[in-house]
């Protein structure tokens, strides 16, 4: 029976990889919201798809030339002292440009500019499951310590240097979640959808819930719940995963207006 | 070179700036318990000052000189507020672990999301985070602006619970206020070269 495809085996693994992907990049993006970086993600999610096409001429995983294109442009951003959404917008235009013309000039480049700019969920494995598992895992461990943190230097900008702490520690550690966030997201959904995940689910929690554990918490719901449907939306009605998975989230964008009633 | 228990911090001849230098030279010293308004006209280089101490701005001439167990507590001129955030009053204090009794002012703040006050219950929340912090040495840079009268007296309140091992650098414009809480004045002029 068609309404019981999700269950089959060979959508396990996509299934329960798209699950956690949703609750982490959803996560991370309630931080780059706090911290005005939502765009950072987008940025990298399109210079992470430049590097990947150079996996197949180099030989070597799509994940790693990935993580080392993203990975260096967070590292300059991290020697700038002031970032924002210009940088970013440089980094989109930068990663989508080179992306196209890079696949234009390799060998099956297209195919793989392709995957990862419309994603590839259905044929996700074991390993990215388990990619997905060790970033939650990652996150749940550091965010007691990494969420206050993050937010002294939001609000206390100086507060580390004043009072001769190091604040490198939670600025690189951070760093590296959300580059590695941003791969596995642009991988598994491609660019866009990872990008709406990090984007959309806290826009419209932050305006419906008081507090900021109520505020991660509604974030990732909301993130699970609109994956899982569009999921089930893509198999049933035999749709590409990504361009679902965004439409549904977009459906969530009326909620905020509950927000400005209460 | 160590300070002795009564001094917290002492600046020696201290140019600071940015780029270039924008402030000093200026020395004073802050004693424990001291309460110290710095002056000067607009532009003069006070909020950069204050910046010097905190170590984000740099330094261009002369030198620091804190205790080594000085710990610093800076309410910034013009605190930013994140549009839409949820975070709550409550949420905000205990970053810095201001979690004793708040005044009356602060005490509707508590659950209240930060975008939804106004500028002058954030300005003085922040106050408050910063005063209740602990910290040992509190820098406030116009910490009136926004502020209503009734707030300003608020803020007095806030500004007594320091105590008398606990100091603070007030920048204000406000000249009554800076009467009321300082027991000196350090002037501060722009860098000239």
């Amino acid at each position: 029976m068609d309404g019981l495809m999700i269950f089959d085996p060979l959508f396990r693994v996509p299934l329960f990889n798209g699950l956690l992907l949703a609750l982490v990049l959803s996560t991370v993006g309630a931080y780059l919201r706090l911290r005005d970086e939502w765009l950072a993600a987008f940025a990298l999610a399109q210079v992470a798809a430049a590097g990947g096409v150079l996996a197949l001429p180099l030989g070597v995983p799509v994940v790693v030339t990935a993580a080392l294109a993203a990975g260096t442009v967070a590292v300059v951003y991290g020697f700038l002292e002031r970032v924002n959404n210009n940088h970013y917008g440089v980094a989109i235009l930068m990663g989508w440009s080179s992306a196209i013309i890079l696949a234009a000039n390799t060998h099956q480049g297209s195919v793989v500019v392709e995957s990862l700019l419309r994603g590839q969920l259905y044929f996700s494995g074991v390993g990215h499951l388990i990619g997905a598992a060790a970033l939650l895992m990652i996150l749940l461990v550091s965010l007691p310590w990494l969420s206050r943190r993050i937010m002294i230097t939001r609000f206390f900008p100086d507060h580390f240097s004043a009072n001769r702490q190091a604040s490198w520690p939670h600025q690189v550690g951070f760093g590296l979640i959300v580059v590695f966030a941003v791969v596995l997201g642009t991988l598994a959904m491609g660019a866009l959808p990872a990008f709406a995940l990090f984007f959309l689910p806290s826009w419209v929690a932050f305006v419906l819930v008081s507090g900021w554990r109520r505020a991660l918490l509604l974030t990732g719901a909301l993130a699970v719940i609109a994956y899982f449907v569009a999921f089930v939306l893509a198999i049933q009605f035999d749709q590409p995963f990504g361009p679902v998975l965004v439409l549904v989230l977009m459906a969530l964008l009326p909620l905020r207006l509950l927000g400005r009633v209460g | 070179m160590a300070l002795d228990q009564e001094c917290l911090i002492r600046l020696d001849q201290v140019t600071a700036g940015y780029s270039g230098p924008v402030v000093g030279p200026v020395s004073f010293s802050v004693g424990s318990g001291e309460i110290v308004g710095l002056g000067g006209a607009n532009g003069a280089g006070k909020s950069t000052l204050l910046r010097a101490l905190t170590g984000t701005a740099r330094l261009f001439g002369g030198r620091i000189d804190c205790h080594r167990a000085l710990t610093i507590g800076h309410h910034q001129q013009r605190p930013e507020k994140p549009p839409e955030l949820p975070l709550t009053g409550r949420e905000l204090l205990a970053l810095l672990g201001a979690e004793s009794p708040p005044p009356d002012a602060v005490k509707p703040l508590l659950k209240r999301p930060i975008a939804k006050m106004s500028g002058g219950q954030y300005q003085l929340l922040q106050a408050w985070a910063c005063i209740d912090s602990g910290a040992r040495l509190v820098l406030l840079d116009e910490p009136t602006n926004n502020l209503d009268g009734t707030a300003i007296e608020a803020l007095d309140g806030m500004l007594a619970t320091l105590g008398s091992s606990r100091s603070a650098i007030l920048v204000s414009h406000e000249q009554p206020f800076l009467d009321r809480h300082c027991q000196r004045k350090v002037e501060v002029s722009p860098w000239t070269g």
